[in-house]
């Protein structure tokens, strides 16, 4: 599949015979889609609805977090303060800077740098790892002092000026630990996903499979990893900063 | 032979190619090639095919449900058995058979033809649906294999956090299938706004593929809910996350918002879809100009956003507050409008129309009785008072069976019968369609409208035994049961006989406007049109329409000899790389 860059001129609609499919259409384009233009549209529109539905399920955890602090407000308050802010924020700051990245990959291919961008993808990857070894270690901090989600919870002992033995003593800290571990946990799922999602996508860049007429694939990746990066947005101070 | 039939031979000849004279059955047969297809028409024969099987299946066990009840006491099976029986009948008819029904099946198939296109927009996410589809199914099965499960279909909290072996794989299949659902729904939604021929303008498309739209929209916004909920409740039970199970500090009630929140919407992914379905059949069926196009379009989209506001109904007893069982109970009153609004549209293009009583029509007609029935019933358990008495009784089950098998599968069955020709090629029998109708019909009526009965006098839901005082009409109900199962074992029958040795179908035998029947040859072609369709008119334009059409009568199956087909719509202009082939 060589990459074709005669890509502005609509492609045969109306002729739809199987001997007609590789040779007589660009390279990249679908043979159910008039043009590259609407190829492209549909792909992007189909993105955003995806997305639509990444909003609603993390909605569902939003709402729980909700119910659950509107009724016991000290208890959030009191677990909140056992997360460490500036690893939160740090992560924080890495994302964006992500979002950065992705950006700038979009940018490069649009103007046929493909080099560039690419290595600006796996900035991206890298970044994202950042932020899952940032987790890491605020996980096993927590899992170190019995900070667990739910019924396994059995907080214990003070480390760096937090006492975790005190959660004990709030009726409902597992509830606020199991929300916590929910949403952070399904968060990472996404950043791993997204890395996965990315590395494909470079190592097709590298390839030569995009150029400045063709890349809805990087161009796709991203509004995903924007939309990890908005999540994460919203989790950092409701869980971090109550 | 009529004129569709020609012009799309014509269309054939013209066409100089060794496609000639291919249909989309016999090009690339075999079962590898099927189950690696990205054509949306064989994709909806296999989503079919699945979807027979479970709703057999389902169907099965609600005769099992019946007989149980045909007598006080045990009858052939302990209560345990029951209630795992009743729980998986509902889930597999809800989730795995209602919820896919008509977008999988007939919205994969007619979709694209009916708006000109060659497929729907992402072919290949279409294919993973089917297949995430089927991982959901065999989910099931391992959750009937690790234990059952017993909670009814609606898993509320505490008990399902702590029953059974088989809740994990269920609510787990429930989630997969969730995806399923939502690539149908996305790839509908994309395909409707980016995929329409040349001329197709919104306000020029099918009813159907309004009514797939609205769906569409519920679909991906309700399931990712649906999908959280499960998730929150495995992990409740794997790890004890406390958000649900009161023991644990959880809130049970949120769990029932969480799970109405889908499940409301679930009903609208279940009826919309069908009220597209008939808009077909009785504009067709009765020659006329759909009355109220834009009612009937806009009142699918309002009632898809108003299903969103109306959850908390399923809760007015769970003890949430009055406040807000008030705003559900007003808001279900709207809800009546919309609907009304297209029965009375339906009855209207009916009036003065010349009435052809096929099969499909008779499904429509009978949809247009259960429905009306189901909706007034879904009325009088939105009223608060008259709900503490209802809820939880067999009035609500007879509520729900009147709107999802007197309205949606009523629905599904005449779209079956309707596009049978187009997808199979085939006539059915139609002297055994419309007995197996009224079998249908009349069991129907005898099955249900007696569980409103028994509903009203306080016989509970989900229980394998009762008094005395109830049997008679327990009895009429199960009775009922059977020959509502023996006329659709007639459908099954015919169904499958005409595949093989049913008469050829011509293109268009009903005569329809719309353009999978003006522009399609009687078998689709691989890639549906030979010719990309230019469309110069609205969806129900019967050309010559109002001349006087027989009634049917003397027009023997597949015999649509007396009828003024619609032209084909003309062919868009071709590209100009193609002019040297053009002749
Ligand atoms: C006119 C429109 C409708 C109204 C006003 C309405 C109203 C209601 C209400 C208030 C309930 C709760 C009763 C109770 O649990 O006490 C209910 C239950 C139910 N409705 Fe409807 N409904 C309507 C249409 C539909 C449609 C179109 C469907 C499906 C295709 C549907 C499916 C169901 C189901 C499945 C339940 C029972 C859920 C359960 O508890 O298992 N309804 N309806
Ligand atoms: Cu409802």
């Amino acid at each position: 599949m060589a990459t074709d860059t005669t890509t502005d001129t609509p492609a045969a609609p109306a002729q739809t015979e199987v001997d007609l499919h590789d040779e007589e259409h660009l390279s990249h384009l679908q043979h159910h889609f008039v043009s590259s233009e609407q190829q492209f549209d549909s792909a992007k529109l189909g993105m955003w609805l995806f997305l639509i539905t990444e909003v609603l399920l993390f909605s569902g955890m939003f709402v729980a977090y909700a119910v659950f602090r509107q009724w016991h407000p000290e208890t959030f308050a009191a677990a909140s303060q056992t997360l460490d802010w500036q690893l939160g924020g740090l992560n924080t700051v890495v994302l964006l800077a992500s979002s950065f990245t992705i950006a700038l990959a979009i940018h490069f291919i649009q103007k046929g740098e493909a080099m560039k961008s690419f290595w600006l993808q796996v900035g991206t990857i890298a970044l994202a790892g950042v932020f899952l070894v940032v987790k890491y270690f605020e996980y096993t901090s927590k899992f170190e002092h019995g900070v667990f989600p739910g019924a396994m919870f059995d907080p214990h002992g003070v480390a760096h000026g937090v006492d975790y033995g005190a959660l004990a003593s709030y009726a409902y800290a597992p509830q606020f630990f199991s929300i916590y571990f929910v949403m952070t946990g399904i968060h990472g799922f996404h950043v791993v996903v997204g890395m996965i999602l990315i590395g494909w996508i470079a190592s097709r860049t590298y390839r030569g499979h995009f150029s400045s007429e063709y890349y809805t694939h990087i161009e796709l990746s991203g509004l995903y990893w924007h939309l990890v990066d908005l999540v994460w947005i919203f989790l950092f101070p409701l869980l971090y900063l109550v | 032979m009529d004129a569709a039939t020609k012009g799309a031979e014509v269309a054939h000849e013209e066409h100089h190619d060794e496609a000639h004279d291919q249909n989309y059955l016999q090009y690339e047969p075999g079962i590898w090639n099927w189950l690696t297809t990205k054509d949306h028409k064989k994709i909806g024969i296999m989503y079919a095919v699945s979807l027979a099987l479970v709703f057999l299946v389902a169907g099965v066990l609600a005769i099992m449900v019946r007989t149980e009840l045909v007598s006080q006491g045990e009858t052939i099976m302990d209560a345990d058995t029951y209630n795992q029986v009743f729980t998986m009948h509902g889930i597999l008819m809800v989730f795995l058979f209602l919820v896919p029904s008509i977008p999988a099946i007939l919205g994969n198939f007619v979709l694209p033809l009916q708006i000109g296109a060659k497929d729907v927009a992402f072919p290949r996410l279409n294919l993973a649906s089917w297949y995430v589809y089927m991982i959901g199914a065999i989910m099931t099965c391992a959750a009937l294999y690790f234990g059952g499960v017993d909670t009814g279909w609606t898993f509320y909290t505490p008990y399902s956090s702590s029953t059974g072996g088989g809740v994990i794989w269920m609510t787990s299949a429930i989630f997969v299938s969730g995806f399923a659902s939502i690539f149908t729904g996305l790839n509908f939604i994309v395909t409707i706004h980016k995929m329409r021929a040349p001329g197709m303008t919104w306000n020029r498309l099918p009813l159907f593929v309004w009514g797939l739209y609205a769906t569409s929209i519920v679909q991906v916004l309700a399931t990712p809910v649906i999908g959280i909920t499960m998730l929150l409740l495995i992990l409740e039970r794997t790890m004890g996350i406390g958000i649900f199970d009161p023991a644990l500090g959880g809130d049970p009630v949120l769990f029932q918002h969480f799970f109405w929140f889908y499940s409301h919407p679930a009903v609208y992914i279940m009826i919309l879809p069908a009220f597209g379905v008939l808009s077909e059949l009785i504009a067709t069926f009765s020659r006329q100009r759909i009355f109220g196009y834009r009612a009937i379009a806009l009142s699918s989209v309002a009632i898809a956003m108003l299903g969103f506001l109306v959850w908390g109904h399923h809760m007015f007893v769970s003890g949430q507050s009055a406040i807000s069982s008030i705003i559900f109970s007003l808001i279900t009153y709207l809800i009546g409008i919309p609907s009304g609004i297209k029965v009375f549209n339906w009855v209207a293009t009916m009036y003065r129309g010349s009435i052809w009583l096929q099969t499909p029509m008779l499904y429509a007609l009978s949809f247009l009785f259960l429905f009306t029935i189901g909706g007034f019933t879904g009325i009088m358990v939105g009223v608060l008072a008259v709900d503490v008495h209802l809820h939880d009784t067999y009035y609500v089950v007879g509520h729900f069976h009147y709107v999802m098998m007197g309205g949606s599968v009523m629905a599904l069955l005449g779209g079956m019968h309707y596009w049978w020709p187009k997808i199979t090629g085939r006539m059915y029998n139609e002297t055994l369609g419309k007995i197996a109708v009224f079998l249908i019909f009349v069991g129907f009526n005898a099955t249900f409208f007696s569980q409103l009965v028994l509903g009203a006098k306080g016989m509970p839901r989900r229980y394998y035994d009762y008094v005395d005082r109830f049997e008679a009409l327990h009895q009429i109900s199960t009775y009922g049961s059977y020959v509502l199962a023996l006329g659709l074992f007639i459908v099954l029958f015919y169904g499958v006989y005409s595949m093989f040795f049913g008469p050829k179908a011509p293109a268009n035998p009903w005569a329809a406007a719309t353009l999978e029947w003006t522009n399609v040859a009687a078998l689709p072609d691989p890639h549906n049109f030979v010719r990309t369709p230019l469309v110069t008119r609205g969806p129900y334009d019967f050309h010559l329409a109002d001349e006087v059409f027989g009634s049917g009568d003397g027009v023997g199956d597949g015999q649509a000899a007396s009828l003024d087909v619609p032209e084909p719509a003309p062919a868009a202009p071709e590209p100009s790389e193609e002019a040297p082939q053009n002749a």
